[in-house]
């Protein structure tokens, strides 16, 4: 029992530690266009994005039964552990894209570790494959489009009603539009996926016998649900946000309001007509077409390009590393204890990596032309730093985590020299 | 495998059809209330130069934002009843 209980406390730390990659993953979704188009400040977009996910989080009472949304087979034999290595695969894969700046679906990356997870301890039988093709390949390849159009469509009928107004005139109003569609992102986003997170810790506390079957998620799971969702957002995936605010199209109000509204339209719509399309997708999806429904204005193809071949690898790659640390994970108590010293280590690497050319809240929109090369190398720095064994970057990760106080005081100088 | 067409095609639909239509109402509203800096040659619009919107316009303006509102409204029961 004693033993359970550990298991237990760590897939709730995980699935805790899991909701915040996906809180700060996602900031970009509802506020990078804000951002970009000045809507609002970065401090106060994101601020308002953490709090609307927080009352997201408890808004609704719909209890995330399955986590996995029937993509995985529940019934056959899912124990703590096959969670806990599905969580870590997706953690690992969602600081990676971070780290490289692109917009990539968390659904899918907890898919996908699920996915993986499962297939190393239940085996080929405990994945429904029809459900990935519906659940997941036809949604992702279809929320980007069915955005896309819609936003393409909007910004042009826009562009045009507009035409004989002055833009100053204007952009006041595009950007009221914009912070609405940017709230109702938001406060879907919390309701979605903090319920995600809310779901696994539950079916953990329920395998482990605490609670019983069917219960209710507890408040404290509500509650530390939303909280982690919403610091996670508050810190913002910056690079991310630069990617979708800057990096794909460059925005201008117009444009942003008929992106967020595009993007907030076709979450509602796809979500409450049973055709769920994942909210990276879809906003990113709509911020290309706002960028081609602009007379002169230009989508960035190579940055379009990295962020699809993301998406494609999000699934199979979330679920390799899950693999690899469900069969440690099986291996009994050191198993364990092992990915999680593991997952520590990688995660500390990805950070240290990161701090090297930081992103935040006062260079988001200062974009150098040399920026578009450095998420391929990036990458590649960060699969060279998470390659060498595991006693060495537990060590460099927890020395660079001491330093990046320092580290963030000594850098504001020398962006500011860069721009 | 079993690809519900319908629902895909009932999503890209809706999709399209209310977001042209918000932000064509928006777009409305905002051209309704600000100011004109050329004549568009409307009856009776004796509109300043460089100011002034006639009541009209203004009134549409303001009746296109409250359907915004209501549909921003909508959005939030969808989120709530979700």
């Amino acid at each position: 029992m004693e033993h359970i209980t550990l298991l237990i406390g760590i897939v709730i730390v995980t699935a805790l530690v899991f909701d915040f990659t996906n809180g700060f993953h996602d900031t970009a979704n509802a506020m990078a266009t804000t951002i970009s188009t000045g809507a609002l400040k970065p401090k106060t977009a994101v601020a308002m994005s953490a709090a609307l996910n927080l009352v997201g989080a408890f808004l609704s009472v719909e209890v995330a039964k399955t986590i996995s949304g029937g993509i995985i087979d529940e019934g056959a034999g899912i124990r703590p552990e096959v969670i806990f290595a599905g969580l870590v695969g997706a953690i690992v894969w969602n600081l990676l894209t971070w780290l490289a700046g692109l917009p990539s679906s968390s659904s899918h990356a907890l898919f996908g570790g699920l996915i993986g997870a499962t297939l190393v301890s239940v085996g080929i039988g405990g994945v429904n494959a029809d459900a990935v093709v519906m659940k997941v390949l036809i949604p992702a390849v279809a929320a980007p489009i069915v955005a896309g159009i819609a936003a393409t469509a909007a910004t042009r009928l826009t562009y045009r009603l507009a035409r004989n107004r002055a833009e100053e005139d204007s952009a006041k109003g595009y950007r009221a539009g914009q912070i609405a569609s940017a709230a109702l992102v938001s406060l879907a986003h919390g309701t979605n996926d903090a319920q995600k997170t809310m779901g696994v810790i539950t079916l953990a506390l329920i395998t482990g016998g605490v609670l019983a079957p069917q219960a209710d998620p507890p408040l404290w799971v509500i509650a530390s649900a939303g909280i982690a969702i919403a610091l996670g957002t508050y810190l913002g995936g910056w690079r991310i946000i630069r990617t979708m605010g800057k990096g794909i199209t460059d925005i201008q109000p117009p444009q942003g309001f008929a992106a967020q509204t595009g993007a907030a339209v076709t979450i509602l719509a796809s979500s409450h007509l049973g055709f769920a399309l994942s909210t990276t997708q879809v906003c990113s999806g709509a911020v290309m077409g706002s960028g081609l429904g602009r007379k002169g204005g230009v989508v960035r193809w190579s940055t379009a390009g990295r962020m699809v071949i993301a998406w494609g690898l999000t699934l199979p790659a979330a679920a390799l590393v899950a693999a690899g640390a469900a069969f440690l994970a099986g291996q009994g108590t050191w198993g364990v204890t092992t990915v999680a010293v593991l997952g520590v280590a990688i995660c500390g690497a990805i950070w240290a990596a990161s701090r090297r050319k930081p992103v935040d809240h006062s260079n988001v929109n200062d974009v150098a032309p040399a920026e578009s090369a450095a998420p391929a190398g990036v990458v590649t720095a960060a699969l060279q730093s998470v390659a060498p064994p595991p006693a060495g970057s537990t060590t460099a990760g927890a020395g660079t985590i001491e330093g990046i106080p320092a580290q963030s005081t000594t850098r504001s100088p020398a962006t500011s020299a860069v721009r | 495998m079993n690809i519900d067409w319908a629902a895909l095609g009932q999503v890209f639909g809706t999709t399209l059809v209310v977001t042209v239509a918000m932000v064509g109402l928006f777009t409305l509203g905002i051209v309704g209330t600000s100011r004109k800096p050329r004549q568009e040659g409307e009856a009776g619009t004796a509109a300043a130069v460089g100011g002034g919107t006639s009541a009209v316009a203004r009134t549409g303006g303001y009746a296109c934002f409250a359907l915004c509102l209501a549909a921003v409204g909508y959005g939030i029961f969808l989120i709530v009843a979700g």
